[in-house]
């Protein structure tokens, strides 16, 4: 009989869905204290060089949106999958993919774009990273093989792809054999939206992301069949809820909006192809998911602070000299507190031992 | 002849190639048969392999390096079971948390170890046997963690279906409810297996980082930990077949580093891309049969339990 049990709430707590993502926040920056303090560094001020310090300028909070909008473009997606119990962990693959479609139509098109050159990105963008997706979807329906798997697999295969690309065709012919493309012309570059910052029309496409993943989730009957599957997949059964439909849907929809996150990328911060387009956006957008509660709304501002941990990973390296790689750290924690605080919202703590039950 | 006298020194690396996979594979392939799916084999491989890595350098010793190895993989995989087993976290959500965390902690604390050589460990030799054509260097000239990964295989064979705790584990994995109402303690069991999972992807991730590269490089592992779980899929849980789908594996690894020597022009990238295709097509070719999976997969794979519940 153990002395601290856990036991069922007759209905998950309303209140903890909201506290254990700031639980878990808490619990990441107190063991990141205690982290910097094993490291050798001031604590106070590594956590303030890390997380308040990019705040404080304009080009930081900028800069927070131009990292937030991949992430939250990536997540949306993503949410509607695990939603569904689809695990599309290949967003990092149909990012890349949407970079290289989106990016190939300016390189096919320099020197002879116009104003109908950056909606055809947009769509070619969104349609490289959900042909990705629909691999996976395929191979789920007809062949019965994990979904995780192989989406996962073939975020290392649009790397290499992309790899590929730009030390061969993509290459810019008067680069001097750098592994880059050449810079996109002006009708190929997403337009500023915040002057004196890097902020594109890409933090638009995310916003209305946003709006449309709740539109879907909240007010349409696919949203309803959606949440039914991920529940109670026998219900939905029962009910004649077409699986392999929200299969399709939630695969090929998240492909696109992360291919769409691609393009937004090489059209906008990066302004070219090149063999890094994403410090792993597509992995951190699954922290996003779950950190937001698979909610629109959520993704958002968990969207913005993941995005704080990319600028604030950047910025303490260059003040203090922190190590880069504890941005990884610090998300990785986040996610493991907020997966084990969230046994709070199902179940009670209970000290002692175990009372008769009535 | 010279494509004829490749074929050695090709056999002798694909052992090479296989050996992480084998020990990552293996030790997942127990975890599961527990009826837990640990996603965070990636992870718990590059933790292994740096902190392999940097107790080798400070301490000189390869032994000591795997040991550590082996209890740093442990550990991390204690994360997992804490968090899925008493918290009651969802599996493949934490799975994908401890490779994340891994990613990030293995490059923390390699940061000071990036592009430091290390020597490898010594290859067996025995006169006569290894100097045999083609097969010698591959059967005889290896070192001592291939011949340990091979050894392996019929260990947990025997232990899953010969002895009393193999058989009780397996029960665990197909009916959690029934073990548990015989009076086997679920949690403590799959406990342990797990972290004989993260102790053998520990073991794994060190092989790559102390004796095949061998030096650190950040994820360094490049997606072997996920190779480790498709093969434990296309093994459909037989130990024996995780051995020939780890050699399988291990034999595009090395063709696809080959085969640019041959003169066949294909760009490099296009190439590397192999070990990834052709883990998404025999994933495709196993999963195909719907029943085969069904009869061999642990029932309670990837299902939570609460004892009070």
């Amino acid at each position: 009989m153990s002395f601290i049990r856990l036991e069922p709430r007759g209905q998950a707590s309303k209140t903890m869905v909201y506290v254990t993502p700031l639980l878990a926040v808490a619990l990441t920056l107190l063991s990141g204290f205690i982290l910097f303090l094993a490291l050798g560094f001031d604590p106070v001020k590594a956590l303030h060089a890390f997380f308040i310090a990019p705040l404080t300028s304009v080009r930081g909070l900028g800069e927070l949106v131009v990292k937030a909008t991949p992430l939250v473009l990536c997540a949306v997606g993503l949410a509607i999958g695990f939603r569904a119990n689809v695990w599309n962990i290949g967003a990092e693959g149909q990012l890349t993919l949407g970079a290289i479609t989106g990016g190939g139509l300016a390189l096919a098109f320099y020197g002879e774009g116009g104003w109908w050159l950056l909606p055809l990105m947009v769509i070619g963008g969104a349609v490289g990273g959900a042909v990705w997706a629909a691999v996976p979807a395929f191979l789920r329906l007809r062949f019965n093989a994990s979904e995780i798997l192989t989406s996962l697999m073939l975020n290392y295969v649009a790397l290499l792809l992309l790899n590929y690309l730009v030390h061969g065709p993509y290459r810019d012919p008067d680069g001097f054999a750098f592994p880059e493309s050449r810079l996109f012309e002006a009708d190929a570059v997403l337009p500023i939206l915040w002057s004196g910052t890097r902020v594109h029309l890409g933090a638009l496409f995310a916003l209305l992301a946003v709006a449309g993943g709740w539109l879907l989730i909240a007010r349409t009957f696919i949203g309803f069949q959606i949440k039914v599957i991920g529940l109670t997949p026998a219900a939905a059964g029962y009910a004649g809820f077409d699986q392999k439909r929200i299969v399709w849907l939630a695969l090929l929809l998240s492909g696109a909006l992360a291919g769409i996150a691609g393009m937004g990328e090489v059209a906008g911060p990066i302004g070219q192809v090149t063999a890094g387009i994403s410090p792993g956006y597509g992995y951190t957008a699954i922290i996003v998911a779950f950190l937001g509660r698979l909610h629109p709304v959520g993704i958002l501002l968990a969207a913005l602070l993941m995005a704080l941990s990319f600028i604030g990973g950047e910025a303490a390296q260059i003040a203090m000299g922190l190590p880069k790689a504890i941005t990884g750290v610090f998300q990785g924690m986040l996610l493991f507190f907020l997966l084990a605080s969230d046994v709070l919202i199902r179940y009670r703590v209970r000290f002692g031992t175990r009372r008769a039950v009535a | 002849m010279n494509d004829f006298a490749l074929i050695g020194p090709i056999l002798a690396a694909m052992f090479a190639a296989a050996t992480p996979l084998l020990f990552a594979a293996l030790g997942e392939l127990v975890v599961e048969k527990s009826g837990v799916l640990n996603l965070g084999v990636e992870g718990m491989m590059l933790v292994g392999a740096v902190c392999g890595f940097a107790v080798t350098i400070q301490t000189g010793s390869a032994v000591t390096g795997f040991l550590v190895a082996a209890l740093a993989g442990a550990a991390t995989a204690s994360l997992f079971a804490v968090l899925t087993l008493f918290l009651l976290a969802n599996q493949v959500a934490t799975g994908l948390a401890l490779t994340l965390f891994g990613v990030g902690l293995s490059a923390l604390i390699g940061q000071g170890f990036v592009g430091i050589p290390l020597e490898g460990l010594p290859k067996l030799y025995i006169p006569g046997l290894t100097d045999l054509p083609v097969v010698g260097q591959a059967l005889f000239g290896q070192d001592i963690m291939v011949y340990l990964a091979v050894a392996a295989v019929p260990l947990v064979h025997l232990f899953l279906y010969r002895t009393r705790a193999g058989l009780v584990l397996r029960a665990v994995g197909e009916n959690h409810t029934a073990a548990h109402a015989l009076g086997y303690k679920v949690l403590r069991i799959r406990f342990l297996a797990v972290l004989f999972g993260g102790a053998m992807a520990g073991l794994g991730g060190a092989f790559l980082s102390m004796d095949y590269t061998p030096m650190w490089a950040e994820n360094m592992t490049s997606g072997r930990g996920w190779i480790a779980l498709a093969l434990v899929v296309f093994a459909t849980w037989k130990p024996v077949r995780a051995m020939l789908g780890a050699w399988l594996f291990g034999g595009v690894t090395i063709l696809q580093l080959h085969v640019q020597g041959l003169g066949i022009d294909v760009p490099s990238q296009l190439l590397s891309m192999l070990p990834y295709l052709a883990t998404v097509l025999v994933l495709v070719l196993i999963s195909r049969d719907v029943a085969r999976i069904r009869l061999n997969a642990p029932a309670c794979l990837g299902k939570l339990f609460h004892p009070d519940a």
